[in-house]
């Protein structure tokens, strides 16, 4: 298992690089030059000018500049941010924490979802409730975050005024009621995420189960003699969940895009919303910073779920 | 059980039990059998044909500014109402319907065309070429998409803009970049149709006849990868509404006087207490419209995948 580890953790470092790689192609093709204010300024003489971009490297070769700024990258060096002045890796290292905390809980609630409904409809394809099931999941993931944010505002804090909408952080209350507000505040966002993906889960499991269920172990499990619950959580869960893991792996970019949504909807004071106003303020280093902060996390996420795979499935982990 | 019968022994068995019919015909027979998706083909028809013709018959100016109706909602005199400047919400849905449904078609040609090519090209050659360009692939696919497509729309809309004009810029380049990150599931789809295809026999007869490697992958191959490219397209226009709508919705991708529905959703959002049908209406357009081509996806998907054949 540790070997599987390692060998996992040395593949996740050329996808990071090849990240990187691309961030800082664009990055480089994008038109505007640093320097233009420099140009219409009538004070500097174009030699100045010139002797700056030569001493802080913009006239080497693409290469080494791409190797500087990956250092400077990996060492968070991260620069300033154009708008508040403050450096941008601990700017981000303020929102970071939110947005984990709202993804985390989101996840735990799509998982408490797509669980228990795709298993059920998949032990009992095409009943009523798989029928009903299956129509849910599929309006569900056709339902953009957007749209359901503002859905929720409208029905639960303007019609029915039971939540506030929007994500307040200093809240003079301390104890039982500072929790309670936060847990107030942080229904919709985190049911607006985990609704999404519990929808798109969903379906993978039951399609999954549904592959797993008719296979031949599964029929000897039951020969033998073996309960109906023991049979599905030991013998078919387990190997269902492998596909899952990997399909949940694949959708972490777009749960990632899907919390930058909600987070502006609501104003959750996290980098996806840090990133929508450093966009709108031209905010160069703050944006490419996050850009690269939600690339570690995909990166971070593939590896978990490659660890979880290795538990599911041990062979994997011999191989 | 279904996916254990072999494609060709259920294909003869149907042609013996009925009168010949093309493989069309039976993708249609098959397609029918859907009901949801035969329902959303005609709501998903209908939509089109609104946005097509609609402007036609509701000839209202999309930028006719009326402050004495301000955030009105629905009556006979605008039917969907207006908005914080007067403005009839039907006329400009019905505009930015077309440009919502133009950039999901075409982004859906720019992400096919790419994925076919780069999934064919893997998928022939083999080998290292294959060998990396999955490692493209798998690395697309783990870039965190919405953070790239926005580092990217901020870096470049400007000098685009400069260049072709602010709508047909913004227009290209949001096309561009949301074909440009979603053609992986297409390319690893056509490479995985190309693996089991190049070994049939009926490849193996072309090429002991002397056919070319192009003649090989245009006219035997494709032809027969066709049927999962075409659900995984129309799935693709789906999501490329949600991004484009995603975008707009961020502020981020068409101009206020392009009133795309992800647009009209950005500007209604701040008026969300006392205007709700301003939000209600684009916001119902889009999940119809996405609703409606998943489901016709999954139709199609039933249709075209012969293992699926019941």
């Amino acid at each position: 298992m540790t070997q599987y580890l390692i060998r996992r953790l040395l593949i996740a470092i050329p996808s990071l690089l090849g990240i990187s790689v691309i961030l800082f192609t664009v990055l480089a093709l994008a038109p505007g030059d640093p320097f233009e204010e420099l140009a219409t300024n009538p004070a500097i003489p174009p030699e100045v000018r010139m002797q700056l971009r030569a001493s802080l490297g913009l006239d080497d070769p693409i290469h080494i500049r791409y190797f500087s700024w990956l250092l400077a990258m990996i060492r968070g060096e991260w620069g300033f941010s154009f708008v508040s002045r403050i450096p941008v890796d601990q700017l981000i290292m303020q929102r970071l924490p939110t947005t984990i905390a709202v993804i985390g809980a989101s996840q735990v609630l799509a998982l408490c979802i797509a669980l228990p409904v795709g298993i059920y409809s998949a032990t009992r394809p095409y009943s009523i409730f798989d029928q009903i099931a299956n129509t849910l999941a599929f309006v569900g993931f056709s339902l953009p975050t957007f749209f359901t944010g503002l859905l929720f505002i409208l029905f639960f804090s303007i019609y029915l005024d039971w939540l506030p909408f929007v994500y307040n952080t200093n809240i003079d209350a301390t104890g039982w009621r500072w929790w309670w507000e936060h847990i107030r505040q942080s229904i919709m966002p985190v049911a607006v995420l985990g609704l999404f993906q519990g929808a798109t889960w969903t379906r993978f499991v039951r399609s999954a189960v549904l592959d797993v269920i008719r296979l031949d172990h599964v029929t000897t499990a039951r020969a033998k003699g073996l309960p109906e619950s023991r049979i599905t959580m030991r013998h078919v869960v387990r190997n269902a969940l492998i596909p899952v893991v990997t399909l949940v792996a694949l959708q972490m970019p777009a749960v990632f895009g899907g919390a930058i949504v909600t987070e502006q909807i609501f104003r959750v004071p996290g980098i996806g919303s840090l990133l929508i106003s450093a966009i709108l303020a031209n905010d160069t280093p703050v944006i490419m910073a996050v850009t690269f902060v939600f690339s570690i996390l995909v990166i971070f996420f593939n590896l978990v779920a490659d660890i979880l795979y290795g538990w599911l499935d041990p062979r994997i982990s011999y191989r | 059980m279904a996916g254990s019968i072999p494609a060709s022994a259920t294909a003869s068995a149907a042609g013996a039990a009925l009168p010949r019919v093309g493989p069309w015909k039976d993708a249609w027979r098959r397609f029918r059998k859907h009901r949801m998706a035969v329902v959303s083909a005609v709501v998903l028809s209908l939509i089109v044909l609104a946005v097509l013709i609609g402007p036609l018959v509701w000839p209202v100016p999309i930028d006719e500014i009326d402050f004495t109706a301000r955030l009105e909602g629905p009556s006979w005199s605008h039917p969907l109402g207006t908005d914080d400047l007067g403005q009839d919400l039907l006329a400009r849905m019905l505009y930015g319907g077309r440009i919502s449904l133009a950039v999901g078609v075409t982004a859906m040609i720019v992400a096919v065309f790419l994925g076919v090519l780069i999934g064919s090209i893997a998928g022939m050659a083999g080998g290292k070429l294959d060998a990396g360009l999955m490692w493209v692939t798998d690395l697309f696919l783990s870039l965190p998409q919405l953070p790239v497509l926005l580092l990217i729309i901020y870096l470049f809309r400007d000098s685009l803009r400069g260049f072709v004009g602010p709508e047909m810029g913004v227009f290209i380049l949001i096309v561009a970049v949301i074909g440009l990150f979603n053609w992986m599931p297409v390319a690893r789809l056509v490479r995985a149709q190309f693996f089991s295809l190049r070994e049939k026999e009926f490849v193996e007869a072309a090429r002991a006849l002397g056919a070319s490697r192009m003649r090989l992958v245009v006219r035997h191959i494709l032809p027969n990868a066709l049927g999962p490219v075409i659900v995984a397209a129309t799935i693709d226009v789906a999501a490329a509404i949600i991004a484009e709508s995603t975008l707009s919705f961020l502020g981020l991708g068409f101009p206020p006087d392009i009133p795309t529905w992800g647009r009209l959703l950005f500007d209604a959002k701040d008026n969300l207490d006392f205007a709700p049908h301003w939000a209600l209406f684009p916001g119902l357009a889009i999940f119809l419209s996405v609703v409606t081509i998943n489901f016709v996806g999954d139709g199609l998907r039933d249709a075209l995948d012969p293992r699926r054949m019941l």
